[in-house]
């Protein structure tokens, strides 16, 4: 399995909206080699014929009705807000950068 | 005077029914043996002031349970001052039954660890030897039974949080079959792995607790009805169990010989109750599933927690715009190891890797599950170490990710393939409990809790630390 | 209004056939549920900003989907329209992405799996049946609605802040995806009325562009005709009305065929159409490349739809207007045919054909006097007693054809008032119009019939209305002739 390269772990964390601080950079880079080195074992087996897994359960057609039910009253739903215009949630503007 | 120390669920219920004590005393009760004890193992992120009128015994429950109007954290920064508008299925069950809650207990962030040293607000310190981890991530659970501060818990699992704190606090713990608990309301680290189960002090308590949580919830398209209602175990004889010693699991170069001895004793046990013991192979479960694991888990993970983002609830950091808003607030807000496993489930999950890292995780979840059935076929419960190791002392494993990763090695297999098992305390090492795990295949677990209590009477595991004794 | 509707060349001496237009949609309806697609919070449009959430479409912590089975039905039955391909088995996939108005950080849609695999839509025509296929159509969950505000453009660039309302994340959304068959945009906008009509009819969506019920994306790319393969394409998103699909379309055409022919590169993005400036501007709405790193829902089990839902579906299924157009289009030719359908004017001629009056009849009254009204449907066999009657009154038939519309109505009403067409009545004011209009009737000896029509309207006004104008035209004819 190949290394991680920087590029590749800075567009991860982009992709995880995770900022990375540069004293960081080095010491995660080595963490996720050593994890992906383990965790990259598991192509040591040929399973070519092996039908995937998502589900532990075999299980089909769950489903609800489509009847209404009360929705939160507003000031509940916007009880946990970390910034608030009236009614709405409020978040920065989408910058530029 | 109640024992909070000794005093089972059912034995507390019992005092409470036949009016010898009220709710109200018995929550006193706790309450005062938290304040006493917790200060030094720190088992409760929060506590309650009251038992909200319930007319029943109390619980309690680990922080990744959302619990309407009390704070639910999950252990994370991320989620500090945030308060749930909604009860998880599982405490509505609970409150239908009588059930108080005494507060929510310690975890590693997002249930990711496996010794409650994740927790962004603190390690909890093991009853038995405070200079030692109590397993995780349920440690706080784990340790709040074990010091008699509840009468059981909530615990919740994902590759052995419940299984691996009750080993090393000297609990019975449940992680049930997928799909017979509710995960509605329980904050998500994987969901095709995740399950609530019940910690508690010896099988009977642990098999009433899940009577109550388990069960079809409309509210969790996961869940199924159980096949047949939970039977209290009683009696001591395992005439007719098969009882499978996978070699992989028993003879695995990690387990310390104070562990394998113990749990040698225990299956010699197993044999005098009229078991029929033999030796089976897992051949691919032990050295494939810790990397087929830390594949699905994370990737499900990085998912699963991108909706702390700083928008509706919450942590948020101090923003210009909002891409700035959301790194900041993330790389604020999760500590170390979430970071580390989001990083992971990205990059397995993108452009490029999924086929050779999720997908073919997928499939290696195919050949375990394959593999536990054929050995189903011959018996009826596995037996092994839970834990490879008795309790590890405080930050032994901090530093090397991948050292902590192998705690849970030999309750991860089952896990992945999505099997109950069991943790029975059944000895002890150094001093501290070593815990046997059995595994059943789906839907056994009336099997595991009949094996788990007739072993519990014959080897009669003391499980109060005896330090806490006098 | 003018505009023509086929590309125009910014070179003029260069032939616009030289190119061929390679255009392919995707269609976004919402569902016509109660309730959204994982949670049960009533649907209701233009309700007060966020009254409509709960912790699942609030994405709280541990809060999980729930399928809404009206969902899928409405999704197979619009499969079962389009002659979809339905597998055996459906699966929910997380689409993951950040936005404010995705609040759990992943859209839960279909990816490899979808609801409904390859179909076709044919548009009837005069030439026959233009066939656009169907890729496949899936289901998943509609984003927030963020508004964004201070700042001067009230766009997301150069706001000040976002407010977002939930009240629309979570709305069921069908997504349907053709194959690049369009060759230009007015078929493109054919196929798009034909569907959203479709659509309609099946009860699957109200598909109210202006509502954002129905939203379109366009990929539009030219090729040299005759040659194989595809150019790279432009993605315009998100437009929600047929002029401005049109008029993106034709702009993009005209855009990518200039840069060809200057040999320029012509780049494979995604641009919104700005109908103010009636051009394309490169679209910018998340931070980085897409890598939505899809993976099967685990929160939700697969779907495999029962064949006895699948069997009555199908039994359920109605005459689709394409095939009503075509049925239609015999006795009235496409174009009448395929207004007739797509006005909604329909249901009152299929009322007074199944009373006896003939299609074509029916047709023309439909599409004119009852035009965007409807026929209560007890007055449609008095209607048509009336309309066959054939010697009322102009007044009296528009009393009759109003009346049908408000209130139960008897054709004895109206019958009373016939037409007068009795020659010894009508003679003097035929006469009268003749000697008080005699430029006219110079006009007409002249050679110019057309004036006739005059003269017409001169007696009927002459009797007040009440005149048959058969008879009347006949007196005209007879004395101008003499
Ligand atoms: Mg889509
Ligand atoms: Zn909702």
């Amino acid at each position: 399995m190949a290394e991680i390269s920087r590029e590749e772990l800075l567009h991860v964390a982009r992709l995880a909206r995770l900022e990375l601080r540069e004293e960081d950079v080095d010491r995660l880079a080595a963490q996720l080699n050593d994890i992906l080195a383990a965790v990259g074992k598991v192509s040591e087996l040929d399973l070519s014929d092996v039908p995937p897994t998502s589900h532990p359960l075999d299980v089909v057609n769950v489903w609800g009705a489509d009847e209404p039910r009360p929705s939160l009253p507003a000031e509940e739903a916007l009880a946990n807000a970390p910034e608030r215009d009236g009614a709405y949630f409020r978040v920065p503007p989408g910058g530029s950068s | 005077m109640i024992d909070t120390l000794r005093l089972t669920a059912e034995e507390a219920a019992g005092l409470v029914r036949e009016r010898e004590v009220t709710p109200a005393e018995l929550f006193a009760a706790y309450r005062s043996a938290i304040d006493e004890r917790d200060p030094e193992l720190h088992a409760y992120l929060h506590v309650c002031e009251d038992d909200g009128g319930a007319e029943g015994i109390p619980i309690a429950i680990k922080d990744v349970i959302g619990t309407r109007g009390i704070p639910t954290t999950a252990g994370s920064r991320i989620l500090e001052g945030y308060v749930p508008v909604y009860d998880a299925t599982v405490i509505a069950r609970c409150k239908a039954r009588g059930l108080s809650i005494l507060g929510k207990t310690n975890t590693d962030e997002f249930a990711m660890g496996s010794s409650t040293e994740n927790s962004a607000f603190g390690p909890t310190r093991n009853p038995w030897d405070p200079t030692r981890v109590p397993g995780g991530s349920g440690g706080g659970s784990a340790a709040a039974v074990a010091a008699g501060l509840a009468p059981w818990a909530l615990g919740s699992d994902t590759g052995g949080s419940i299984k691996q704190p009750a080993a090393l606090c000297g609990n019975v713990g449940l992680r049930p079959t997928y799909g017979t608990v509710s995960r509605y309301g329980v904050v998500a680290f994987a969901s095709s792995l995740d399950q609530v189960g019940p910690v508690a002090r010896n099988v009977r308590d642990c098999a009433l607790l899940y009577s109550i949580i388990a069960g079809r919830d409309l509210c969790d398209s996961t869940t199924v009805e159980l096949p047949e209602p939970v039977a209290l175990p009683e009696g001591d004889s395992l005439k007719g169990l098969r009882v499978g010693v996978p070699v992989e699991f028993n003879e695995h170069e990690a387990i310390e010989p104070g562990v394998r001895d113990a749990v040698q004793h225990a299956i010699e046990r197993c044999r005098d109750l009229g078991a029929e013991v033999g030796e089976c192979s897992l051949p691919r479960s032990v050295e494939y599933g810790m990397p087929c694991y830390y594949l699905i888990a994370p990737a499900e993970a990085s998912s699963n927690l991108a909706r702390y983002d700083g928008v509706r609830f919450g942590y948020r950091a101090h923003a210009r715009d909002r891409l700035e808003m959301y790194e900041r607030t993330r790389d604020e807000g999760f500590g170390e190891e979430p970071k580390r496993r989001i990083m992971v489930g990205t990059y397995a999950l993108s452009a490029g890797y999924y086929d050779a890292f999720y997908g073919q995780a997928q499939k290696v979840r195919t050949v375990l599950a394959r593999e536990h059935a054929e050995v189903f076929e011959r018996f009826d419960v596995l037996v092994s170490p839970t834990s490879p190791t008795v309790a590890f002392a405080l930050g032994a494993r901090t530093a090397n990710p991948l050292a902590m990763y192998l705690s849970d090695l030999l309750t991860i297999p089952s896990c992945l393939a999505g099997l109950p098992g069991l943790n029975v305390p059944c000895g002890l090492s150094e001093g501290l409990p070593v815990g046997l795990q059995l595994i059943g295949p789906q839907f056994s677990e009336n099997t595991l809790f009949r094996m788990g209590h007739a072993l519990e009477q014959a080897l009669g595991f003391d499980p109060v630390p005896p330090r806490l004794v006098g | 209004m003018s505009r023509s509707s086929r590309p125009r060349h910014p070179l003029d001496d260069t032939p616009v056939s030289a190119w061929e237009s390679v255009i392919g949609l995707e269609v976004h309806a919402h569902l016509k549920t109660r309730t959204k697609m994982f949670c049960r919070c009533e649907l209701e449009y233009g309700a007060a900003e966020n009254t409509r959430t709960c912790p699942i479409c609030l994405a709280h912590p541990g809060a999980l989907p729930v399928v809404n089975a009206r969902a899928i039905e409405l999704t197979l039955a619009l499969g079962l329209a389009l002659g979809c391909e339905l597998p055996a088995r459906a699966v929910f996939a997380r689409k993951n992405y950040f936005y404010p108005d995705l609040p759990k950080g992943y859209q839960i849609s279909q990816y490899e799996e979808p609801l409904c695999g390859a179909g076709e839509l044919a548009i009837p025509t005069a030439q026959g049946r233009e066939r656009v296929g169907i890729v496949r159509a899936h289901l998943e969950e509609d984003a927030a609605k963020t508004v964004h505000a201070g700042g001067a453009t009230g766009r997301s660039v150069g706001a000040d802040y976002s407010l977002v309302d939930f009240n629309r994340g979570g709305t069921p959304l069908l997504e349907i995806v053709t194959e690049p068959d369009l060759r230009s945009a007015e078929e493109a906008l054919r196929f798009l009325r034909l569907l959203r009509q479709t659509i309609v009819e099946l009860g699957v969506s109200d598909a109210e562009m202006e509502k954002g019920t129905l939203r379109c994306d366009v990929n539009v790319s030219v090729r040299e005709r005759g040659e194989e393969g595809y150019r790279p394409r432009w993605e315009i998103k998100n437009m929600n009305s047929f002029t401005f699909i049109g008029r993106a379309i034709e702009a993009a055409l005209r855009q990518q065929i200039a840069a060809h022919e200057a040999g320029e590169d012509v780049g494979q993005s995604t641009y919104d159409y700005d109908p103010d400036t009636d051009t394309l501007t490169a679209h910018r709405s998340k931070e980085e490349a897409d890598d939505y790193r899809y993976f099967p829902e685990p929160d939700l089990v697969p779907v495999e739809p029962p064949a006895k839902l699948v069997e009555r579906l199908r039994a359920e299924q109605p005459e689709l207007p394409g095939a009503r157009i075509e049925r239609y289009a015999a006795e009235l030719g496409f174009e009448r045919a395929g207004e007739l359908v797509m006005t909604g004017n329909e249901a009152n001629a299929v009322l007074l054909v199944a009373q006896g009056l003939d299609l074509d009849a029916a047709a023309t009254v439909s599409m004119n006097q009852l035009a965007g009204r409807t026929l209560l449907s007890e007055n449609a066999r008095p209607l048509v007693e009336v309309v066959q009657a054939g010697n009322l009154t102009r007044e009296a038939l528009n009393a009759a054809f109003d009346a049908s519309t408000e209130r139960p109505i008897s054709a004895d009403e109206f019958l009373g008032q016939t037409a007068v067409s009795d020659e010894a009545t009508l003679g003097p004011a035929v006469d009268a119009v003749l000697a008080a209009n005699p430029q006219q009737v110079e006009t007409y000896r002249g050679g110019k019939e057309g004036v006739l029509g005059f003269l017409v309207g001169q007696v009927m006004r002459e009797t007040q209305g009440k005149a048959d104008p058969a008879v009347v035209n006949r007196l005209l004819r007879e004395r101008l002739s003499s």
